[in-house]
């Protein structure tokens, strides 16, 4: 458990920290068990809607339409919302966001502060500049309060603890809700939760909650989610504020009709989530009286600029990728450094934080391409990944030694001549390491320097007595002619 | 309105000038949007969807609808009642507690053991029911609160897809709108369903035919 | 036919018998195998890893090489994903029009050897005979890159005499991912020992797949741990006859 919030400005890199999180039987266990029933949903709610390559292929270029007029739909959504009562603020970055919120909560006059999960005030840590400024933020999503209450951090942007069991997260309640007979069973947490915050629902003043969409053309905004801890939020104080990336606006509202139907499926493998809130402004005699929404950048207009990594602000945050990707089913979420674990995490860190910080996480994927198949709005991550790594690579010194060794081999391939050189020099470098084994084939188990990673649970077959190429001109002597 | 602004609708503007526009009506839209099913598909497959969510549905005739509501909320022993304003009083069965939302404060919604509404329309490949703030269905938190929400549903009402949804809800955008698929639920724990955190626990409805 | 081979860096360095078997099976066919001399990579490794600059003259070598084929035929579908993913892309970027064109031209023509056999020659039967219990591992790049389908399956299952057995989780990776199975060697072992769990539950004596790159690291685990299960190249199989093995 890590009591620091992810940050990729201190995390460890990414093969130290998976080397940590493998260690962890319960939470690999979980991570497993997790990611498996959710695949399995989406497969069969996917599997059953004829059309969803189409919807797939619209989602996509509505989403590439967006970031390409992101301008205008930004202040048709400004304009539109205003004019429906509600206030418009922006954020470069997260201290400006953090700030923002700050003052917006303490002028409502703000003690508490009620939250519906939101990856975007995890990105920006806002709970501890809230509480800095003596206000108490109380996360309602269940999992979020799971998270919260157990002093944690979130490992998947759906289901942020995932990597938790019943049994620990029982313990939690009983130490954190002070309910010694606590049940162990799900509905038993859950009834534990409707109580511990029903209480604040009803009484906490100002909320806090994010958004999945932005409609620029009539201002509103869209909220998705399970368990109605976001109506609550969003209906029952006086004050709501809403944060959100200038990546999170649509076009129109007929829009709704592709991406309410990707995310929900692609999400929790649920034909719908049980409730998507839309309001616009604010509604005399029905939510808040004061509504705020904060449009923030956070570096998302420098990945903007960036035509192959673009497609990354296409992201609607389902979480698919993540479920579907076997490195993260390996390591869970806290291994990403960042609040985006998984394949979307390991292409969105890397942009919204300055790349020295975040250099090995678009390795952190064997470009199995698991991720790209599942997503919703096909952002191709494997792509993203590749182009990611080459940025990696312009920045390291001429030194490196695995630039060294690549910028090597480049230029044996680059000749045959080389090339057949580098093989039968292959053959007589590796002799000092081959061993024999029953059968008289001989393999290698132990390798140096950068290259000992495979060794450590991997043999090694030994070179063959002969290159494929000398076999053939042989055959070719030996038939009395070249094929070639 | 402030310096912020500017600043990222420059950086914006610088990144995407390179790129080629494109229009809106040119993104394909080869998704099916809407269906040929017949109106007691629709009516089966909607009920079907209901009890994937463990909601319970019953068909009536608007004559006997009050009397369906009556059975609904004797099962579900609930008798304190909320109603928004506006809802058809033909639906009202006698015996029971109805307490029309006048605006009543939380603490007074949190006292009721109930919520019966109309919908605006309800999406059958979905399970969704869809609530808007006007009469008959009410303001957000009445449907919020108590722990059991009744929902009428004209079988009129009745889309197949969510495109078709979204399509007829389109020239009241502006009204606050939710979406409602079952009961409050979440997989939060072991990925497990279970119905009701914070939401109603219980959601029923009935369906008017003809 | 007159088919050109791309065998590959590593199949020419480190397993010549799954090239041996291509020509094998391709002469037994009646076709013609030509072996273009100036061959070497593909480039695949030091784009993957970011060296994208390494691998642009590796791409024009190639283009060079195989430029006036007929078809060419290449073991390992993640060197043809490698081709079709990014070489139109590394053209534009290399800005020759005469490469751009030639790539054009060029890729249609490249197939991934079960992929030849199935979808260029229209053959499922290919005359092997192979009696042993086998399981089938996808390769990422041959399930989701080049959509090989069900076509090695089917070579598979006309095999005379093989026990075809299915693995658990089949589109699951097996942790290779070239240059990530050094620099993430612990996560690449964990998701290899969820595959070799996978592959020694079938209770084959031998896995094979389209690409040595797998078979390779799932091998690596397999022999390191004595299982006495072997990996072996789908070519070879399908090499095999009632008279020899290739």
């Amino acid at each position: 458990m890590s009591l620091q919030p992810l940050d990729p400005r201190t995390a460890e890199i990414f093969p130290m920290a998976a080397r940590h999180l493998l260690g962890d039987t319960q939470l690999r266990k979980n991570v497993r068990h997790a990611t498996d029933v959710i695949q399995n949903k989406r497969r069969i709610v996917v599997d059953e809607m004829p059309d969803w390559q189409e919807l797939r292929e619209s989602g996509k270029r509505l989403r590439e339409h967006t970031m390409q007029h992101l301008r205008e739909y930004l202040e048709q959504f400004e304009r539109n919302c205003t004019a429906a009562g509600g206030v418009v603020h922006w954020a470069r970055d997260a201290a400006e966001a953090r700030q923002i919120v700050v003052s917006l909560a303490k002028s409502a006059g703000a003690k508490e502060v009620i939250k519906i999960k939101s990856m975007t005030t995890e990105e920006i840590q806002l709970n501890p500049a809230l509480a800095a400024a003596g206000i108490r933020p109380y996360e309602t999503d269940l999992a979020e309060l799971i998270i919260q209450l157990g002093h944690d951090q979130p490992s998947h942007i759906v289901v942020p603890a995932l990597h938790k069991n019943r049994q620990q997260i029982r313990e939690i309640f009983r130490r954190e809700m002070n309910l010694p007979d606590l049940g162990p069973s799900p509905q038993d947490l859950a009834d534990a939760a409707r109580l511990f915050l029903r209480e604040k629902f009803l009484t906490v003043p100002t909320a806090v909650s994010g958004a999945n969409f932005l409609i620029a053309e009539t201002g509103g905004v869209c909220v998705v989610e399970s368990e109605g801890n976001g109506r609550m939020c969003l209906t029952l104080p006086d004050t709501l504020i809403t944060i959100a990336g200038i990546d999170k606006v649509i076009p129109r509202y007929e829009d709704l009709g592709v991406l309410l139907q990707l995310l929900p499926r692609s999400a929790t493998g649920e034909r719908m989530n049980p409730y998507n809130s839309i309001w616009t402004g604010v509604h005399p005699g029905d939510g808040p009286k004061a509504f705020h929404v904060i449009l923030m950048d956070n570096a998302r207009t420098s990945i903007l600029a960036d035509a192959e990594g673009r497609q990354t602000l296409n992201c609607i945050r389902c979480g698919a990728c993540q479920n579907a990707c076997p490195v993260y089913r390996q390591t869970g979420g806290h291994a990403y450094g960042s609040v985006y674990a998984g394949p979307i995490g390991a292409i969105l860190t890397p942009q919204l934080m300055q790349m020295e910080h975040a250099q090995s996480l678009p390795y952190a994927s064997s470009l199995c391409g698991a991720c790209y198949e599942v997503c919703p709005v096909k952002i191709n991550i494997p792509e993203v990944l590749i182009h990611l790594r080459n940025k990696v690579v312009k920045e390291k010194s001429w030194a490196d030694p695995e630039a060294i060794a690549l910028k090597t081999v480049a230029s044996i391939f680059r000749s045959e001549r080389r090339f057949r050189a580098a093989q039968r020099l292959g053959r007589i470098a590796e002799r000092p390491l081959v061993r024999k084994d029953g059968q008289g084939d001989g393999w290698i188990s132990w390798l140096p320097g950068l290259l000992g990673g495979w060794t450590q649970v991997r043999d090694l077959q030994s070179m063959p007595k002969e290159s494929f190429r000398e076999w053939w001109e042989k055959r070719a002597e030996t038939k009395g002619g070249s094929d070639v | 309105m402030s310096d912020a602004r500017s600043e990222i609708l420059a950086r914006i503007a610088r990144a995407t000038s390179t790129g080629s526009p494109s229009s809106w009506e040119e993104i394909p839209r080869d998704y099916r949007q809407s269906s040929t099913a017949s109106d007691r598909e629709l009516v089966d497959l909607l009920t079907h969807r209901l009890h994937d969510y463990d909601a319970q549905v019953v068909e009536a005739s608007s004559s006997d609808a009050a009397t369906a509501v009556a059975a609904m909320l004797k099962a579900r022993e609930v008798s304190r009642i909320v109603i928004p304003p506006g809802l058809q009083s033909s639906l009202l069965p006698p015996g029971f507690n109805f307490i029309e939302d006048t605006g009543l404060s939380h603490a007074e919604l949190n006292q009721c053991e109930g919520i019966l509404t109309e919908c605006t329309l309800a999406i059958a490949e979905t399970g969704t029911i869809v609530l808007q703030n006007v009469p008959g269905q009410g303001r957000r938190a009445a449907t919020l609160v108590p722990d059991y929400h009744l929902c009428i549903v004209d079988a009129a009402k009745i889309v197949a897809t969510v495109p078709e949804a979204i399509e007829r809800l389109n020239p009241t955008a502006h009204l606050a709108t939710t979406f409602i698929s079952g009961p409050s639920a979440t997989a939060d724990i072991e990925m497990t369903r279970i119905k009701g955190v914070h939401g109603p626990r219980f959601l029923d409805v009935v369906l008017l035919l003809e | 036919m007159r088919i050109s081979l791309f065998i590959t860096c590593y199949n020419d360095t480190l397993f010549p018998d799954t090239g041996k078997a291509v020509v094998r099976v391709l002469e037994r066919l009646g076709h013609t195998v030509v072996f273009p001399a100036g061959q070497t990579c593909c480039g695949q490794m030091h784009y993957n890893t970011g060296y994208q600059k390494e691998a642009m003259p590796l791409l024009e070598r190639f283009v060079a090489q195989f430029r006036d084929a007929d078809a060419v035929v290449v073991p390992s579908s993640s060197c043809v994903a490698m081709m079709k993913d990014h070489y139109p892309k590394m053209a534009e970027e290399i800005g020759r029009p005469d490469l751009i064109r030639d790539v054009a031209e060029l890729l249609p023509k490249i197939f991934e050897f079960s992929e030849l056999l199935t979808r260029r020659l229209g053959l499922d039967d290919v005359g092997a005979y192979y009696p042993h219990r086998v399981t089938y591992h996808a390769s990422c790049h041959g399930l989701r890159n080049l959509n090989l389908g069900d076509g090695p399956l089917r070579l598979l299952k006309a095999v005379r005499g093989i026990d075809l057995v299915p693995i658990a989780n089949v589109e699951q990776c097996c942790g290779f991912g070239g240059t990530f199975a050094v620099k993430n060697a612990e996560v690449s072992s964990a998701m290899l020992a969820e595959k070799t769990t996978a592959v020694l539950n079938t209770g084959a004596e031998a896995c094979t797949a389209c690409d040595n790159s797998c078979l390779m690291h799932i091998q690596g685990a397999l022999h390191r741990q004595r299982t006495g299960v072997r990996t072996i190249h789908l070519a070879e199989i399908l090499a095999s006859t009632e008279e020899g093995r290739a």
